[in-house]
């Protein structure tokens, strides 16, 4: 099975938020939630770079290792997944996750947390594939028809890959050896214990 | 006039043209020069702060946190840390008490009941332990079960069941804290005059509190060890409350980090504070005899006020014989 992973290559992002709408759109995200966006580091200043994050799906996920009700699970793809039912919105998994990538609707008690919603790596939830119980909670799950994510998908710029890991590594590192230069694969350390040589 | 000024223009293109092809060698072994040189790196950005920080475009600033790797100590103090000091601190304690219980017994009334009461606690005062008391329990269950429910109670009554409980645990738990807030401030304002330390509790701690053998320091309307137990409450419930809050109103004040700082409080606090209200609950049931009635009815022996408050007993009744210099003595049975 492959291993996906996100990878954004800051050095072709052009902060267009193009993956961050069609995220939105093609999940119909709640209002306020946003599983992805785009960071802008050193705005405005010589060596600026925009980098998309999500969640990244992290190997040996911290969220999934703090959660009190044990509600996450990891796919044969090893796409960090989660159950809404079994969620009861404590917000440990955001203390927990290194890129800030839990978020949650403000239905909870005092207005501040419900159910945590994340990035699926549009790969749905728990639920059986393409029901529609399953694209209530969690969006469309475009992974069990064949389909990458839509952020990566839809990339104007082809900055944010999507696929397998080894898959994106190697057509990252040849742009590295091509252009002659990378800022490296942002987050990959933080999340797979790995880096990209540049 | 016209084709002069397309002269003058095309004389000038030309010019341009000229100083940029001979100024072209220039640029192109500036080429070699890599246009990343001054861009900004991972890792040199997470050595400087251990953190990513950027701006974003949508309306939610927060997310423009990017990366904050520090989540990995947090996750390691709740998942080994906090499990082994809790752990360590209830256990223990439960181990003391039970040892102590075997080994002392229930701490008797030496004198026996005289028959005649005196009031200690008035039903106002009862009405706040007992909120705050009710509360507190309830918010230690319902706490303990976010740290140690997965391991402990999870794999005995299911995915569905453990969810539904901590659900229903977690809203216990939020709301429960308005009136152990309320309770720990009335406490501290209405018990704050007999509590603070002086040189009676330095005499009682000498001795053991009266633990041990059949020793009854003197002491005033609250012993070295309830005034212990005061700020215990006092102290940690405040702690346990203000980050308790600061949990519950995400980012009302307070970031990731400080929200990471008040959850390692909040739990250290909380698990201690277990440990300490068990002794305190142990000694006013089944570790003495004739405590609980100061909780419970409200009113005491007056045997059993003049050998664990004989102090307290003298100021209420203006009884004689209980002056701090023989007070050693005062304990002694009556007879």
């Amino acid at each position: 099975m492959a291993r996906m992973k996100f990878l954004c290559d800051a050095d072709r992002c052009i902060e267009c938020n193009a993956c961050v709408t069609a995220c939105k759109n093609e999940h119909e995200v709640p209002w306020g939630i946003n599983r992805r966006r785009v960071v802008t580091i050193n705005d405005g200043k010589p060596g600026e770079r925009s980098i998309s994050m999500a969640c990244m799906h992290c190997t040996d996920a911290p969220c999934a290792a703090v959660c009190p009700v044990n509600c996450f699970y990891t796919t044969a793809d090893a796409v960090v997944l989660h159950s809404k039912d079994l969620c009861i919105g404590c917000g440990y998994c955001f203390y927990a996750c290194p890129f800030g990538a839990p978020q949650y609707p403000k239905v909870g008690n005092f207005g501040s947390r419900g159910k945590m919603d994340k990035c699926t790596y549009c790969a749905g939830g728990p639920e059986a594939d393409g029901s529609k119980e399953e694209y209530e909670k969690y969006g469309a799950n475009r992974l069990a028809e064949g389909k990458l994510p839509l952020c990566a998908e839809m990339c104007s710029t082809k900055s944010l890959l999507a696929g397998d890991g080894e898959i994106i590594a190697q057509i990252y590192k040849e742009r590295v050896t091509k252009r002659g230069y990378g800022s490296g694969a942002w987050g990959w350390k933080t999340a797979y214990r790995e880096s990209i040589e540049s | 006039m016209a084709s002069f000024g397309r002269f003058v223009r095309l004389a000038f293109g030309a010019w341009a043209l000229l100083l940029l092809v001979m100024a072209a060698p220039a640029p192109l072994g500036a080429q070699q020069v890599n246009p990343t040189a001054s861009s900004v790196k991972e890792q040199q950005l997470l050595q400087e702060l251990n953190r990513i920080q950027g701006r974003v475009s949508i309306p939610d600033q927060r997310s423009g946190m990017l990366e904050q790797p520090q989540g990995r100590e947090w996750r390691e103090f709740r998942n080994v840390t906090l499990r082994w000091i809790g752990g360590i601190a209830i256990l223990g304690m439960l181990a003391v008490l039970v040892i102590f219980y075997l080994s002392r017994g229930m701490v008797k009334l030496e004198s026996g009941r005289s028959g005649r009461t005196i009031v200690r606690f008035n039903a106002f005062e009862r009405f706040v332990h007992w909120m705050t008391a009710t509360c507190f329990i309830i918010l230690a269950i319902s706490g303990l079960n976010i740290t140690f429910g997965r391991p402990l109670l999870l794999p005995l009554i299911g995915f569905e069941a453990f969810s539904e409980w901590s659900q229903w645990a977690k809203y216990a738990h939020n709301y429960l804290s308005f009136p152990f807030t309320l309770g720990v401030v009335l406490i501290f304002l209405m018990w704050i005059a007999g509590n603070i330390p002086n040189k009676v509790d330095i005499e009682w701690a000498k001795r053991g509190g009266g633990l041990f053998g059949h020793d009854h320091p003197p002491a005033n309307r609250f012993n070295g060890g309830q005034k212990m137990i005061y700020w215990i409450v006092v102290i940690g419930g405040g702690l346990v409350a203000a980050t308790g809050y600061a949990l519950m109103f995400p980012f009302y004040g307070t970031g990731i980090e400080g929200m990471q700082m008040a959850q390692i409080v909040h739990s250290i606090v909380a698990v201690l504070f277990v440990a300490a209200m068990m002794a305190h609950i142990y000694i006013g049931t089944i570790g003495m005899e004739g405590a609980f009635e100061a909780m419970g009815s409200g009113e005491v022996d007056v045997n059993w006020a003049r050998e664990h408050h004989s102090l307290w007993l003298a100021q209420k009744t203006g009884e004689q014989g209980s002056s701090p210099s023989q007070s050693g003595h005062a304990a002694a049975p009556a007879e």
